[in-house]
């Protein structure tokens, strides 16, 4: 086995200890690569059938062509799909007094209401037991001690100082009333890993990973997916995985620095996960 | 959040590392022995440190009117990621020319072994660092031991601050005699003994001619020598089983090969209970063509030849070099909860999926967290940060092996609560099975109370329930039946047919088949169900029983005295019963020679949410027969907490 076949090992072995442990599991699928390698992923441990409903949290701001990809991928791995927009929150109505949107408000609050209050939402009608998530502990510094079954209570809040023990591929699956655990199955998966394993595998994602064309006759291409008015794209030739690998690996040191982000943002992460944000 | 890239920069780094594959160590040893310093060390003579820093933290020292040290480095890095985020980091990485590194855990943590255990059970290798001037202290033996407990294997001891010794041979070789004998009791051989200074950078990348007497390996050299881990690929097959998948007409063993290695065709034998089949095929999905064999390591999907009962938990293996199996194991284990964990009060034993209550019957001896040295008396409790050599008796047989043999089924964790408390690995395996005999011998030292329900259900291990077939002539009840009594005994599960038309020939020959006569056969099969169920039987209640209102009935009579029941609605349409007519009962009913027949002159009410439902016409017989053994496998297992405060209450405590 190489790595790519170790590490896919290692998450169908957790996707199915998950499938046994929980009886009201879900996985979030934002579309991105590395959710798109968790469906992948689903379809291999469960032999083509993925046997838990997939969660879109729709923020309304989602690229029409990611829209078009979860139109297409719903029919083409069957998925139970779920959609999950704050309805509330757009309108400005319940315990909302206005319409929440990047026109009005910043980011951090926008991210908060729309996806993290919108699980919550849906956690609260559906009763979820357990969410599998995509996280990478590369991906961010709060995420290195991140556990493979990492528990959270009820108000979403994850206690990492005191976190139970988890080794021998033993997890945590017991759970209090009102907790619910993240399952992590990617959590040793580094962002190179994700590529090399979507290139090998010939793994749908939006094609807006891929560099075009620019107005300024630039070519640019999105690095990860968000809301349309929050995401911008980078610089990049990249236009297909293989070259994509390649501009990873030579910019090794500014992904470093690019990851060293000013203080406001990586606040703006803490602050997120600490209420609930994946 | 928008990054900068530079595409256009032209490769510097060695673009053929094909991914993240790390060697992850782990650094450990007593406090001050200079764990921080060779960590900056590692990182400064490797250059992964950012550029600068060495004079950043150069000139703040000089400003504090302090020495430069390298342990400072280690300090700033670990601030530096750390900002904002008050969370101690756990993965520190570095590279040399061969590969990537990760030290894992890096020292400081107050909380050392919960935290340390999670992150060196994943390390490939070990460093243990050791002062040259104070030789062996507390800690260098209980690392030393941890090490040994987690089975890692590659481990180099760095023997440090050489030049606070006068860089002299016989100081080194001292320790390393001192050292080589307390780990040999321990069962470890270390790799190398490397004598540094970490603080002047000696024998860290290279030889250093301070310590030219040293012939062996630098710090480095020792490490790029070691291997990341792999699974070792000589050893007996040891398949995992995590779950049985039933999506569509397949029945699928989804597991992971811990060892060995698995062909299609090939026999394999489940264990504990020791039924065998042949691996028929291996599921892939989108694969261009099925693969005819599996390697270790592998998470595998697979279907048997013969339909036998398996379950989460069972260990297949070849015909031969099968695991051991029995209710009782040696271990040594240790304790990172803050709740003691004493004798006999039972917990959760979970090794490899299998999933099992179990109680420690004797704690032979504990080791004191801080010397390592046995604790006087027979303290009976083991508390945290402890290590204890311990016998552990589960409520059924496990299958487990001895950990220096198959370390991925010789390891197990306790669970109490709901949290995970310690983890222990096995010392003794008797692969004859005499364990279980010697074991069933020893008496339960808590029977005080008259036998209750739940003392009944210790000794079976299973629970009493009334399982109530119901269903037309014809439908199958019987042969399922049978077949349920066979699986069930062949589980050790104690169970018994109460079956309608022999019910007729003694208990209820006074009875008829009219509406009245069948109410009254039915409250009294459900009775006896229930005494039998009381007893501690699981009771097969084979009967067509029609109406509704009865069956409901004896689901009363069931739960008002807290025994579980179970309706199962063997489901086959009549003309297929009819067809079936295995006693010609339909033949002769359609003539008029049976009255009242069921389903030709007497109606059948059909339940309206029954517990479970067998499709006998558009399933096969072994798929039914499995469905129904593992509904009644479940509805007979004692549940958790029942166990725990019964056994608990028993105890005393």
């Amino acid at each position: 086995m190489d790595h790519l076949d170790q590490l896919e090992a290692q998450s169908v072995y957790i996707l199915r200890e998950a499938y046994h442990s929980f009886s009201n599991l879900c996985m979030p699928w934002s579309m991105g690569k590395d959710s798109n390698v968790l469906i992948w992923l689903s379809k291999k441990a469960f032999c083509g059938k993925i046997p838990y409903p997939v969660l879109h949290i729709d923020t309304t701001y989602e690229f029409p062509e990611m829209l078009e990809f979860r139109e297409w991928a719903r029919k083409e791995y069957d998925l139970d799909l779920i959609v999950k927009i704050n309805e509330d929150a757009r309108a400005g109505r319940g315990t909302y007094t206005q319409s929440v949107g990047y026109e009005t408000h910043d980011p951090v609050t926008v991210t908060h209401e729309l996806k993290t209050v919108a699980l919550q939402q849906v956690m609260a009608e559906r009763k979820f037991d357990a969410l599998i998530t995509g996280i990478r502990r590369d991906e961010d510094p709060t995420r290195a001690k991140e556990r493979y079954f990492s528990p959270r209570n009820a108000e979403f809040e994850w206690d990492y100082k005191d976190q139970p023990p988890e080794f021998w591929n033993q997890f945590t699956t017991a759970i209090e009333p009102g907790e619910h655990i993240r399952v992590q199955p990617l959590l040793d998966w580094a962002e190179v890993d994700i590529w090399r394993y979507i290139e090998r595998e010939k793994i749908p994602i939006p094609t807006m990973y891929f560099a075009r064309p620019g107005d300024d006759g630039k070519k640019y291409r999105f690095r990860s997916l968000g809301c349309w008015p929050i995401t911008k794209p980078v610089e990049s030739t990249a236009s297909n995985i293989s070259e994509i690998i390649a501009e990873l690996l030579v910019t090794k040191t500014s992904e470093r620095a690019g990851r060293a982000q000013d203080h406001h943002e990586r606040n703006a992460m803490q602050k997120l996960r600490a209420k609930g944000f994946m | 959040m928008q990054t900068t890239l530079e595409p256009t920069k032209v490769p510097t780094s060695d673009i053929s590392v094909p991914t993240s594959q790390k060697l992850r160590i782990v650094i450990v040893g007593h406090v001050d022995h200079g764990k921080s310093t060779l960590i900056g060390r590692l990182f400064h003579d490797t250059n992964s440190l950012p550029e600068g820093k060495v004079e950043q933290i150069r000139k703040a020292s000089e400003l504090e009117g302090m020495e430069f040290e390298f342990a400072f480095l280690l300090d700033a890095l670990l601030e530096e990621q750390a900002q904002n985020i008050t969370i101690d980091t756990t993965q520190l990485p570095f590279r040399t020319e061969k590969r990537e590194y990760v030290i894992i855990d890096a020292p400081g943590h107050k909380e050392f072994l919960k935290n340390m255990v999670t992150g060196a059970a994943s390390a490939d290798a070990a460093i243990l660092l050791i002062d040259a001037n104070e030789g062996i202290q507390e800690q260098s033996k209980r690392h030393a031991y941890l090490l040994s407990l987690l089975g890692i294997r590659q481990i180099v001891v760095a023997v440090n601050k050489m030049d606070l010794v006068g860089y002299r041979q016989e100081r080194f070789e001292k320790v390393r005699s001192d050292y080589t004998e307390f780990l040999g009791k321990l069962g470890i051989v270390p790799q190398h003994f490397v004598p540094i200074s970490a603080k002047l950078g000696l024998n860290i990348t290279k030889a250093s001619p301070e310590l030219e007497w040293h012939k062996g390996p630098a710090i480095l050299e020792a490490l790029e020598q070691f291997q990341i881990s792999a699974p070792p690929d000589d050893l007996p097959l040891r398949f995992v089983l995590q779950d049985i998948y039933r999506f569509d007409e397949r029945r699928i063993l989804a597991g992971r090969i811990e060892t060995g290695s698995l062909q299609v065709g090939q026999e394999i034998v489940f264990w504990p209970d020791g039924k065998s089949s042949r691996v028929k095929s291996i599921e892939e999905w989108n694969a261009p063509e099925p693969p005819t064999s599996a390697l270790v390591g592998e998470s595998v999907a697979i279907t048997l030849e013969e339909q036998i009962f398996v379950e989460r938990g069972d260990i297949g293996s070849a015909p031969d070099h099968g695991p051991a199996e029995g209710r009782e194991i040696q271990a040594s284990l240790f304790w990172l909860q803050n709740d003691p964990l004493p004798l006999n009060v039972p917990f959760t034993l979970k090794l490899g999926t299998q999933s099992v209550e179990a109680r420690l019957v004797e704690i032979t001896r504990v080791l004191d967290s801080s010397t390592l040295e046995p604790l006087a008396g027979n303290p009976g409790i083991i508390h945290k940060n402890e290590v204890a050599d311990v016998r552990i008796r589960a409520r059924k047989p496990i299958a487990f092996d001895r950990h220096d043999r198959i370390s991925e089924t010789g390891r197990f964790v306790i669970v109490t609560g709901k949290r995970i408390g310690g983890g222990g690995i096995i010392r003794e395996a008797d692969y004859q099975d005499e364990m279980r005999l010697a074991g069933a011998a020893e008496n339960l030292t808590w029977t005080v109370s008259p036998v209750t329900r739940e003392l009944r259900a210790e000794n079976f291990g299973h629970r009493g329930a009334v399982l109530w077939l119901t269903g037309l002539s014809g439908s199958g009840k019987s042969t399922l039946a049978t077949g349920l009594d066979y699986h069930l005994h062949r589980r050790g599960i104690f169970s018994y047919i109460l079956d309608g038309d022999n019910l007729r020939h003694g208990l209820c020959a006074n009875l008829g088949f009219s509406a009245e006569d069948r109410s009254e056969n039915i409250r009294r099969a459900g009775e006896t169900a229930r005494l039998m169920a009381e007893a501690g039987l699981v009771v097969i209640c084979s009967l067509i029983s029609p109406f509704r209102a009865d069956r409901e009935n004896v689901r009363k009579i069931c739960h008002r005295d807290g025994i579980p029941f179970g309706e199962v609605f063997i489901n086959a349409p009549l003309d297929v019963c009819e067809a079936r007519d295995p006693r010609g009962l339909y033949k002769r009913a359609r003539a008029g020679e049976i009255k009242e027949f069921t389903g030709i002159s007497s109606p059948y009410e059909a339940p309206l949410a029954p517990e479970l439902e067998l499709r006998t016409a558009e399933h096969t017989l072994e798929n039914t027969l499995l469905d129904l053994t593992h509904f009644a496998v479940e509805l007979s297992r004692i549940p958790e907490p029942q166990i725990a405060e019964e056994l608990a209450r028993g105890a005393g405590i």
